[in-house]
């Protein structure tokens, strides 16, 4: 009844993935990290080997791939570049609106694109004033018959200077909530979209992110995926999609902070031994061991609950495991720059930007608070 | 132009290497198996060739038991046209190999054979001379550039000190890579969802005619390196210590 074996092309991508990661992101991501340049060399080759917009319906000439494939590389990604995963993946994110709500006309003219250039996409529903609260946006979408007329702002969008089209999520009516919004496709170059600077983080660094402004932006009726007042509810399915894939990320990089705590300590020597001889460093190691396990099984399982059409106990499934892969590299990271000591905390090693990178794991696609809302809604619900 | 590479899959080269009791053969319940690296190297080499012909295709062909279709579908992943597996589940010699890769070599009417210039695991660097012999093909090894026009192949091969020795062979021929010809491709995503689908022709000894066939060579046995010896710290005055070093360096390293 269970079996945690992958199939022989599951385990073939992941040892593509892992080549790639060891030989195109590890050697870069230091630089990228100091300089906060965005990776385009490094973007162009994963594309170039098919590892961005995997989720593509066969039938539209993508690959078709599935939550679990996308958790299996999202996990490789993230052990080499928590801020080249984000920036990587989020096309994944920016694309499942269309591919989810889509007419298959819309799916054709938007995405393909996609698969014949290194192109890259943003998702676009926080704003200033809506974070975890992201029903109450504010981003007006006045209907003018034949179009939408865009006026107001957009935060924390990822890749947003690099980008060549948006999803974005916007309101008619303020008023009706949810039932008021509407999905919109908006190219980039459209006039009166204008992105802010790249915002100085304290991690993921090298993932562009910046807030986007429209100013009586002109968008043409078919440019709406669904119908308004679906806007929201497209949004969260999107969500429920990329939650796991963004812990496995997390899971990734806790796993790569325990693979160099494990390697120095036992290179590093106090009192005439290896720190590894010491019970306090061994059960540092063993339990960050633990977690990781225990995070990437709580991403296996709602990815096959995704993958097999089980929503409701997917979505919930997919909130333990963003919850719970969140706090745990946070706590796996900060253990493995305590393992480093004073080495640890310099960026000569590679710890302390794990901990800052897994750091916006608790807070993006919806804070570690915000899922323990969810979770509880599912345990409270009659 | 039909091009040919012989692929090994080999151990991990991260794997430690464990003896069995019999000490015939190396314990293999958990090794994660890889194509030979110098292997990945042919392989890109015949994709260059053939994106440069811009004709022909690329057909990798291998020996061993199941497993190998696991190294011939990355070759496939990474953009090879066809496979062949000759299965073998016992253990060959070198020439019974070869005597196999040749059969397959004139059924797929190969004219031009890639491989690398020898497999990371018993480093016989051999398989490519039996094979050229066999077919009375001309053959070079060591081989670091390879330019190939519809007739002839101009390589370049590199030899003591960092000297290249160029060298023109007629068609067909065999040519073993090196390290550094090329930076092989990653097999890709797409490739990888396109080998899924890719029929794998299979051959047994028997169809290849070998079935009666004898190896040649046997392993007598294997051995572990011995294990590194800690070095010696000399201690006393500069003088003194010298003089010991010296001493040392003909008496036990035997280098003076």
């Amino acid at each position: 009844m269970i079996d945690f074996s992958l199939t022989e092309e599951q385990l073939a991508l992941r040892d593509t993935v892992r080549k790639f990661v060891q030989t195109e992101i590890i050697p870069h991501a230091h630089r990228y990290d100091v300089s906060g340049d965005f990776p385009h060399d490094v973007i162009r080759k994963a594309w170039e080997n098919g590892l961005m917009n995997p989720a593509v319906p066969e039938k539209f000439g993508g690959l078709g791939l599935g939550i679990t494939e996308d958790v299996i590389m999202n996990e490789e990604m993230g052990a080499g570049c928590l801020g080249m995963t984000t920036s990587i993946a989020v096309n994944t994110l920016a694309l499942y609106p269309i591919l989810i709500g889509g007419t298959d006309e819309q799916i054709k003219h938007w995405i393909t694109p996609f698969l014949n250039e290194p192109h890259l996409a943003s998702f676009c529903l926080t704003e200033p004033g809506a974070g975890s609260d992201a029903g109450s946006l504010s981003l007006h979408a006045k209907d003018e018959g034949s179009h939408f007329v865009l006026n107001g702002s957009k935060m924390w969008i990822t890749n947003a200077g690099h980008s060549h089209l948006l999803t974005v999520f916007a309101t008619t009516n303020k008023e009706l909530r949810s039932k008021g919004t509407v999905c919109l496709v908006v190219p980039t170059k459209t006039p009166g979209v204008s992105m802010g600077k790249h915002e100085d983080k304290m991690g993921q660094r090298c993932s562009d992110t910046r807030a986007i402004t429209f100013e009586n932006v002109k968008v043409p009726k078919e440019n709406m995926i669904g119908q308004i007042g679906d806007g929201f509810k497209i949004a969260l399915k999107t969500l429920d999609k990329t939650r796991t894939p963004i812990a496995a990320g997390a899971v990734g990089a806790a796993r790569a902070a325990m693979e160099y705590s494990v390697k120095y300590s036992k290179e590093r020597k106090q009192f005439n031994q290896p720190i590894a001889n010491f019970q306090g460093i061994q059960f540092m190691l063993a339990d960050m061991a633990t977690k990781v396990e225990a995070g990437r099984l709580l991403c296996y399982q709602a990815a096959w609950a995704l993958d097999r059409g089980m929503h409701k106990q997917g979505s919930y499934y997919a909130s333990l495991a963003k919850r719970f892969s969140a706090d745990m590299a946070m706590e796996v990271a900060t253990d493995a720059v305590q393992v480093y000591g004073g080495y640890g905390y310099t960026k000569e090693y590679p710890v302390e930007k794990i901990m800052r990178d897994v750091k916006l794991v608790q807070i993006y696609e919806g804070t570690s608070q915000i899922q323990r809302v969810v979770i509880a809604r599912h345990l409270l619900e009659d | 132009m039909n091009i040919l590479v012989l692929v090994k899959q080999v151990p991990d080269t991260e794997t430690k290497i464990k003896i069995t009791s019999d000490k015939k053969s190396i314990e293999k319940s958990d090794i994660k198996w890889v194509i030979n690296p110098y292997d990945e190297f042919a392989i890109e080499q015949a994709l260059k060739t053939k994106e440069t012909l811009k004709t022909g295709t690329v057909t990798v062909v291998s020996v061993g038991p199941d497993r190998t279709v696991d190294a011939l579908r990355t070759a496939i992943a990474m953009g090879a046209d066809n496979a062949c597996h000759v299965k073998a589940d016992q253990e060959l010699d070198t020439y019974l190999v070869s005597k196999a890769l040749v059969e397959v070599i004139k059924k797929e009417n190969a004219q031009l054979v890639f491989s690398g210039k020898q497999g990371i695991d018993d480093d016989q660097a051999a398989t490519f001379g039996y094979v050229a012999e066999l077919l009375g093909w001309p053959s070079a090894s060591m081989v670091i550039k390879c330019d190939v026009s519809t007739d002839k192949i101009a390589v370049h091969r590199e030899v003591e000190g960092g000297t290249r020795f160029a060298i023109e062979m007629p068609l067909p021929a065999v040519v073993a890579v090196d390290k550094g010809i090329n930076t092989p491709r990653y097999a890709s995503l797409p490739g990888i969802m396109k080998a899924k689908k890719k029929e794998i022709k299979t051959y047994s000894l028997a169809d290849l005619g070998l079935g009666s066939e004898a190896p040649k060579t046997s392993v007598s046995d294997f051995a572990l390196p011995p294990e590194r010896q800690a070095g010696k710290k000399l201690s006393g005055d500069a003088a003194t210590q010298v003089k010991e070093l010296v001493k040392l360096l003909r008496e036990e390293a035997k280098v003076i």
